[in-house]
């Protein structure tokens, strides 16, 4: 793959008034790559794919998308970007194909349209008013509309929250053919399950700070440092016969269950030691860690703490 | 245009008025002002496909329609049909009170359009982000506005075409004695207008505070045009303040025009001056998002 950047942020501040809502961003994404911003609501993700759509002047820092400036190069911009914002209607009394075809006719060489509302499957809704298309439908052809001027980077902000799980997994198919024709996407989510099927890379951002940069897989390994099981104990025994391990961290006890979080050999250890005392453990499961536990342990808080959970 | 197939030989005659890669010899060119207004961005054609959807909606939402064009045509009508409008009257300084309400409706169409048609729909594109969706496309949302100047304008005209063309043909009113004066009055009338129902646009933050803002203007304004009693019959103050108000100088301008007079030069100024101020004002405060 290229080494050229796509997408560069560096050092990106932008305050409302005295409240910073980014705050020294700096992101590379190449191009081809599914890039995920993962954060809580107010963590800045919002802004920051504003800032790369040239909606708003960042305060401090640079940003260049295709060697392009957001700002000085507006105009050019936007015919290589196409965004799907938040909270973004359209005329309740146009009908679908209407909307499409007046947006189709923004740019010199636009998608198929057929193609493109088939991938989000709006096909027998083109003569429907956009009043009485469902949330989700609005978000597809929202998503439609981001993509209908062939965009070589596609911002798709939050694109799957009110789809039902069938149109989010259609919706992704076609995210990954996107891909596969060499767009570049940068996707806000915070749904976990859709970072981790879609991004190369994911930056978990928190009070407008990048907390970290690294593949899902990467970021769940990170977590991975505390380890936790579970199992059911054959007889009954003293919980100080684990806490006194190196290796173990707590031992909470739920109903028959007995949970150990710790590190290290944490299996194997905790599981010779209850043979030596002459205790079995039985159904034993390991809790593999995921995104959701790497923002936990990354930033101390869950990812929908704040505001209105998706 | 397709005739010329073939690149002609560079003889002097052949230079075609066409000629695309001449600059534009005048500054005021038509040209030249179409790209002013509308960047080019984008395909031209998308300007095309705006005003098509902005005019479908002026149509499936009919209510511009009813009280810009509907009512002004029931109201002339309904005049028509009371026997003592069409008397002279001394008060109204020899005219008839149907000569005094043409006028009258005429400003009426204009206000409505202007002080409520033409401000919901921008506010509630920018409430509903529908101009910040714009602003991430080739086409910058002023594109939206100027496709709705340019919808509203063709229903103020239609509008206005049939009040006048009705009221010559068949409610025998005089033809205008200076039809030129009339088209500029006309001209000033709408730009003065509408550029108050963008000032209105550019301060309200939703669509229905708009039609608010559009609503408490638009009443006081069609008190001094003289709706309620005509201009003719106002107190020299009361006349003197409805020369200095916007539908004031709109009703003074066309009936000047209509009788003949030319230039009705102190309404035109005053109009000149709405237009320019509230031009500046809309231009100032006027935001995308």
């Amino acid at each position: 793959m290229k080494t050229q950047a796509a997408v560069e942020i560096s050092h990106l501040s932008k305050a409302y008034g005295n409240v910073a809502a980014v705050d020294d961003v700096s992101l590379s994404i190449a191009e081809g790559e599914i890039f995920g911003i993962l954060g809580p609501n107010g963590a800045g993700k919002t802004t920051t794919v504003e800032c790369v759509l040239g909606l708003r002047t960042p305060d401090a820092g640079s940003i260049s998308v295709m060697g392009l400036d957001p700002v000085r190069d507006a105009t050019e911009l936007h015919l290589i970007v196409g965004a799907q914002l938040q909270e973004s209607a359209l005329p309740a009394k146009l009908k679908v194909g209407e909307i499409l075809a007046e947006y189709r006719s923004f740019y010199t060489d636009p998608a198929d349209v057929g193609e493109l509302i088939d991938g989000l499957g709006l096909a027998g809704k083109v003569k429907d008013y956009y009043r009485s298309l469902s949330g989700g439908q609005r978000q597809r052809l929202s998503i439609a509309l981001a993509l209908i001027g062939r965009p070589k980077v596609a911002v798709l902000d939050e694109m799957t929250s009110g789809l039902d799980p069938q149109a989010r997994r259609d919706t992704w198919d076609l995210i990954e053919s996107l891909r596969d024709r060499g767009v570049t996407i940068l996707l806000v989510t915070h749904f976990m399950e859709e970072a981790e099927r879609l991004c190369d890379r994911v930056a978990l951002i928190d009070a407008g700070h990048v907390v970290a940069i690294d593949s899902p897989v990467g970021l769940a390994a990170r977590a991975s440092g505390g380890k936790s099981m579970r199992f059911v104990p054959s007889a009954p025994f003293d919980d100080r016969l684990l806490t006194e391990l190196p290796e173990v961290g707590t031992v909470t006890r739920i109903g028959s269950h007995v949970v150990v979080s710790g590190t290290g050999e944490l299996v194997n250890t905790v599981i010779l030691t209850l043979a030596t005392a002459g205790v079995t453990a039985r159904d034993v499961q390991l809790d593999t860690s995921s995104l959701e536990d790497a923002f936990v342990k990354l930033t101390g808080r869950h990812l929908h703490e704040e505001g209105i959970p998706a | 245009m397709n005739t010329h197939t073939l690149p002609r030989p560079k003889a002097p005659h052949s230079k075609t008025p066409l000629a695309k890669a001449q600059p534009p010899r005048t500054p005021f060119s038509a040209a030249r002002l179409t790209k002013t207004l509308l960047p080019e961005t984008a395909p031209r054609a998308a300007f095309g496909q705006i005003v098509r959807n902005e005019a479908r909606l002026a149509w499936r939402l009919p209510a511009g329609l009813i009280f810009g064009i509907g009512l002004p045509v029931l109201l002339l009508i309904i005049f028509n049909q009371i026997p003592s409008f069409h008397q002279t009257q001394a008060s109204l300084g020899g005219l008839t009170a149907f000569d005094v309400y043409v006028p009258i409706l005429i400003a009426m169409v204009i206000a409505i359009i202007a002080l409520i048609s033409l401000p919901g729909p921008l506010v509630t594109y920018r409430d509903q982000g529908i101009l910040r969706r714009l602003s991430t496309t080739p086409v910058p949302p002023s594109w939206v506005l100027a496709a709705q100047l340019v919808v509203e304008f063709c229903i103020t005209i239609t509008s206005l075409l049939i009040l006048i063309v009705v009221s010559i043909t068949a409610f025998g009113l005089d033809a205008p004695k200076n039809p030129g004066a009339l088209v500029l009055a006309i001209a000033a009338s709408i730009a003065a207008m509408f550029a108050i129902g963008l000032c209105i646009a550019a301060v309200a933050r939703t669509g229905i505070a708009a039609r608010a803002i559009g609503a408490a203007a638009f009443y006081p304004m069609l008190f001094f045009a003289g709706m309620w009693f005509p201009r003719q019959e106002m107190s020299g103050v009361l006349q003197d303040i409805s020369n200095l108000t916007p539908l004031g100088a709109v009703v003074e301008a066309i009936q000047d025009s209509m009788q003949g007079q030319f230039p009705p030069a102190e309404p035109l100024l005053v109009l000149a001056g709405y237009a320019l101020v509230f031009a500046l004002i809309a231009g100032r405060f006027f935001r995308w998002e």
